[in-house]
């Protein structure tokens, strides 16, 4: 018998209040064990107070090549930033 | 060149970062998976000379700090191996190349570690050599590849200055204990610079990876880092350079030093280096003798899964 564990992407919560991150990926036989071996790899330092982990074929990506139709729309829409819109001298908490 | 290969280089040239789903050159492609893969195996087969010390440390204080250095040694190889990965080669297939002798990895690794200076050694020179590698490559065209190094470079600065702190105190220490720390010196300070690879002149990757941005100096340049900033160090600790001709040139603002012999460093990246069959043959122990526990882990995980999907149903 012979097979590769699967991969799985690791993410860490650097500490209390923040989001959590992709920090990298390794192999493990399960998630029980993906835990343990992110904590060993990406924590040895108080890296982390929270880990997820994901198997990496469950991931849905965008494609590179479709980056133009999905992400060029916004480049011409200055109006959904504050500093489109002028005011006065003098106007304060705005 | 065709224009995929041509919006590839101005990219490049840009200063873009290159993902793992960006189009690349297959020889792109394949140079990076060569060299993370060394790169990784490297860090790997890095543990074997220190292990061999682990449990003859002369305190607890080194014992913990070397333990700790090892197992950083073990991660650096995972976060390389899952950077090579990103470009379709699998692990397995990664050890397999190691394992058989077809993947090189860095050729200091064969040479023995001696006396407990050489641990001290080691860190000092050898991981010196590789932070200077590493800092550069912290800047690699390659998102995985760059990331990973940002991560080695944290925890690798902590190495170097446990192997100073080891020469440091036998340096201090007795007639003898220095001796020892000379010894060291000696024996591998001409292989540290050696880690840099061949001579630009010779090189016959260097000038397609600087096109790329694989790498952004050139063998040469690094090496002549090293010799500036360890024959400052090595005066310190009060060491004697192996090399005469070692000498401030003031023209060129670094040290010149001696002719490399580049005849024994392809005798070593060749296999017939002091260390190279038993480096080999105990990575294949580990991976051989390991086997059953891969398997053992897959056949639980595939019992607790079908258990799942049992209890589901009912």
């Amino acid at each position: 018998m012979k097979k590769e564990w699967p991969i799985w992407e690791v993410f860490i919560r650097t500490k209390n209040g923040l989001e959590h991150r992709h920090i990298g990926s390794l192999h493990a036989a399960d998630s029980t064990m993906a835990i343990e071996n992110a904590r060993d790899v990406y924590t040895r330092r108080q890296e982390g107070v929270s880990i997820w982990v994901v198997e990496s074929i469950n991931i849905s990506a965008s494609n590179p090549s479709n980056s133009d139709s999905l992400f060029d729309p916004a480049i011409d829409k200055a109006y959904r930033h504050p500093t489109f819109y002028k005011l006065p001298e003098g106007v304060k908490h705005i | 060149m065709q224009d995929l290969e041509k919006d590839f280089q101005d990219r490049i040239d840009r200063g873009e970062v290159i993902e793992p789903r960006d189009w690349m050159p297959e020889k792109y492609r394949k140079t990076h998976i060569r060299q993370i893969s060394q790169h990784a195996h490297s860090e790997i087969v890095g543990m074997l000379p220190e292990g061999n010390w682990l449990t003859r440390t002369p305190t607890l204080r080194r014992k913990v700090a070397l333990l700790a250095k090892v197992q950083d040694e073990a991660g650096h190889g995972l976060y390389l191996y899952s950077a090579a990965e990103t470009l379709g080669i699998s692990r397995d297939e990664l050890f397999e190349q190691l394992n058989a002798g077809k993947a090189k990895y860095s050729s200091i690794f064969n040479y023995p570690t001696l006396s407990w200076a050489d641990i001290g050694i080691i860190g000092w020179l050898v991981d010196g050599a590789a932070i200077i590698n590493q800092v550069m490559l912290t800047r690699t065209s390659y998102g995985p590849y760059a990331r990973a190094m940002v991560k080695i470079c944290k925890e690798e600065s902590f190495h170097q200055r446990q192997g100073f702190e080891i020469m440091m105190t036998l340096c201090n220490g007795t007639a003898v204990q220095k001796q020892m720390a000379q010894d060291s010196l000696n024996r591998w300070w001409w292989p540290s610079l050696m880690m840099f690879g061949p001579p630009d002149a010779e090189s016959t990757h260097t000038e397609q990876s600087m096109k790329w941005k694989i790498k952004l100096k050139t063998n040469d340049e690094l090496r002549q880092q090293m010799v500036d900033v360890t024959v400052e160090q090595a005066k310190v600790l009060g060491l004697t350079m192996p090399d005469p001709d070692i000498k401030w040139n003031e023209e060129r603002g670094h040290y010149d030093f001696g002719e490399i012999d580049w005849e024994e460093f392809w005798q070593v990246v060749k296999g017939y280096g002091p260390c190279n069959k038993e480096r080999l043959a105990a990575r294949n122990k580990a991976w051989d003798e390991g086997a059953w526990v891969r398997e053992a882990a897959v056949a639980y995980a595939e019992k607790q899964a079908a258990k799942r999907t049992q209890a589901i149903a009912v």
